[in-house]
């Protein structure tokens, strides 16, 4: 449904994109995953017909994102990642103007907002400058769907926005892809990865890995091991100095200790002790996105 | 003084409005604290109480041992600031803004050149010391950002919203940064709604609606909703008809 060849794009002597291939498929939600400054935004706004790459090919539905861009923008749906809505205008009146820019009605397509819309509606005459971030976030996704497209293309629809709006935004796109609706939606969150069907990693300009969030988790192969004691500052530094230590990082509560090779936790346990720690935990750790997406942005 | 910060009934109302409703909590010495809510919860009129930018319509609050109605002032130089959306000036180089922020905190010039060179060979950033702000990668900006807001060693330090987005490695270098500063005796008081920062934190609060609906380790947390996330935790305490 989506595919880019190569795509490349530098703004001045900065590469946004160093040539990124992608393969998405009909019906499919795919994560675009990586920090600021990765390039999402870049290969969201080339995909919506916004920006021209400097070299690569990319067709939506089998059509060019440069010849065919009049049909491209018809047929897709487009959240930016700043909030981009009318903000003196009403509700109803921001969706009725997008819905009007595309030659249709709310009523006719209101089907498919209708779950969405309905917690609007008791705002529908409240200015869109006055809504909660949260609810923005649903008249901005309302909007990008009030004509039925076939593909939506939502630039970290869930940054700045609280868990509870989060995970009700994540439900909606559930529901979106029942309806057979491909979606390609970026985030810095890297938890929010499982949460797709499969995802990119991305780190400036480039693809670190492509695959479903469980095969991505499986890929990790160092021993991990996850570690606390009651000095946490020092633990860190502790453990960068033991020998058989690939890397240490700070993970929540614990640090997360990959290792060259596996050695017996007693090991670990009479090293720390030897620095003085104490209340020593040392437990398996499965591996997250994050650590896969360090190891990788590392080698 | 035993602790950075005791808050009691504190409580902020903007007309009917109560945005603040009455809470109490104390954070200590060193201790890093998560300061947890949804948009909307109340934080942000917190945190602006306890750095002495709003007097609060009732209840009781000291900060560094100051007291937030009659002391604002003292408080104000004995706490940092940094969030995520503005901590520096974009069109001052690296150097400028450390010096910027060192003369604003009212150092000797003596010291804040001592302090620029430090920083800069602490955080590995001579290759930046001569650029604008604006060009340099966004994870040397927020552990600038940081370095600075605890350059004239604050007994506690505010981050509102620090880390998103940021790629996990610096991020981690980030919460590195958090922990030294925690380890030298810094009080650290972070806001933030992302649940996976909470876990990086000694206590953490969760405001719902403008109270305190819990206050612990996340470690208690989690055991005592039974689940193995604070995402788990937030969502059953601000959404509990759908847990």
């Amino acid at each position: 449904m989506i595919q880019t060849e190569n795509l490349k794009k530098s703004y001045g002597n900065i590469a946004a994109l160093r040539g990124i291939s992608l393969n998405i498929q009909p019906g499919e939600l795919f994560g675009l995953i990586g920090p600021d400054g990765a390039g999402k935004t870049t290969l969201i706004r080339i995909l919506a017909t916004l920006l021209l790459a400097d070299e690569g090919a990319a067709e939506l539905d089998h059509k060019d994102v440069v010849a065919d861009y009049r049909a491209i923008r018809r047929s897709i749906g487009y959240m930016p990642g700043r909030f981009s809505l009318y903000q003196d205008l009403t509700v109803e009146e921001n969706l009725t103007f997008f819905a009007t820019i595309f030659g249709t009605t709310i009523e006719e397509n209101y089907e498919l907002i209708r779950e969405i819309y309905v917690q609007l509606e008791p705002f529908k005459d409240r200015r869109a400058g006055k809504l909660s971030g949260g609810m923005k976030q649903k008249l901005a996704l309302c909007c990008a769907l009030i004509h039925k497209p076939t593909v939506l293309l939502l630039d970290e629809p869930t940054t700045g926005v609280d868990p509870v709006s989060r995970q009700e935004f994540w439900e909606m796109l559930q529901r979106l892809k029942a309806k057979n609706i491909t979606i390609l939606v970026s985030t810095p969150y890297m938890d929010e990865a499982s949460l797709c069907d499969r995802v990119a990693l991305i780190q400036e300009g480039e693809i670190l890995q492509v695959d479903t969030p469980g095969n991505i988790v499986d890929s990790y192969d160092k021993p991990l091991l996850a570690v606390k004691t009651a000095d946490m500052y020092q633990l860190i530094q502790d453990l960068r100095q033991f020998e058989p230590a690939h890397t240490v990082f700070p993970f929540g509560e614990y640090v997360h200790l990959s290792l060259k090779s596996p050695v017996w936790p007693e090991l670990i346990h009479g090293y720390l002790l030897d620095k003085g720690h104490t209340g020593v935990e040392i437990k398996r750790a499965e591996p997250t996105i994050e650590d896969l997406f360090m190891e990788k942005s590392l080698s | 003084m035993n602790h950075a910060i005791t808050a009691q009934n504190l409580t902020k109302r903007f007309g009917d409005f109560t945005a603040v409703d009455a809470i109490s909590f104390e954070v200590e010495k060193g201790e890093i604290f998560g300061f947890l809510g949804a948009n909307g919860a109340g934080k942000t009129t917190a945190m602006r109480m306890l750095t002495g930018l709003s007097r609060p319509t009732d209840g009781q609050a000291t900060v560094a041992g100051y007291d937030v109605y009659r002391e604002p002032e003292q408080i104000k130089r004995r706490i940092g600031y940094m969030s995520q959306k503005f901590s520096l000036y974009e069109d001052l180089k690296v150097r400028e803004n450390i010096r910027f922020y060192g003369g604003i905190y009212g150092l000797p010039r003596k010291q804040v050149r001592q302090e620029t060179d430090r920083l800069i060979e602490e955080l590995g950033m001579s290759e930046f010391a001569n650029s604008l702000v604006a060009g340099i990668p966004l994870g040397w900006r927020q552990k600038l950002a940081f370095s600075i807001a605890i350059l004239h060693r604050p007994a506690i330090v505010f981050l509102d919203e620090p880390t998103g987005g940021v790629d996990p490695v610096t991020r981690r270098q980030f919460w590195e940064m958090i922990y030294k500063a925690a380890d030298e005796g810094t009080t650290v008081f972070v806001t933030t709604h992302y649940m996976d920062e909470a876990e990086y934190c000694n206590r953490v609060s969760i405001m719902v609606e403008g109270r305190i609906a819990a206050l612990d380790t996340p470690k208690a947390m989690k055991a005592s909703f039974g689940v193995e996330t604070m995402n788990e935790v937030f969502l059953q305490l601000t959404r509990p008809e759908s847990s």
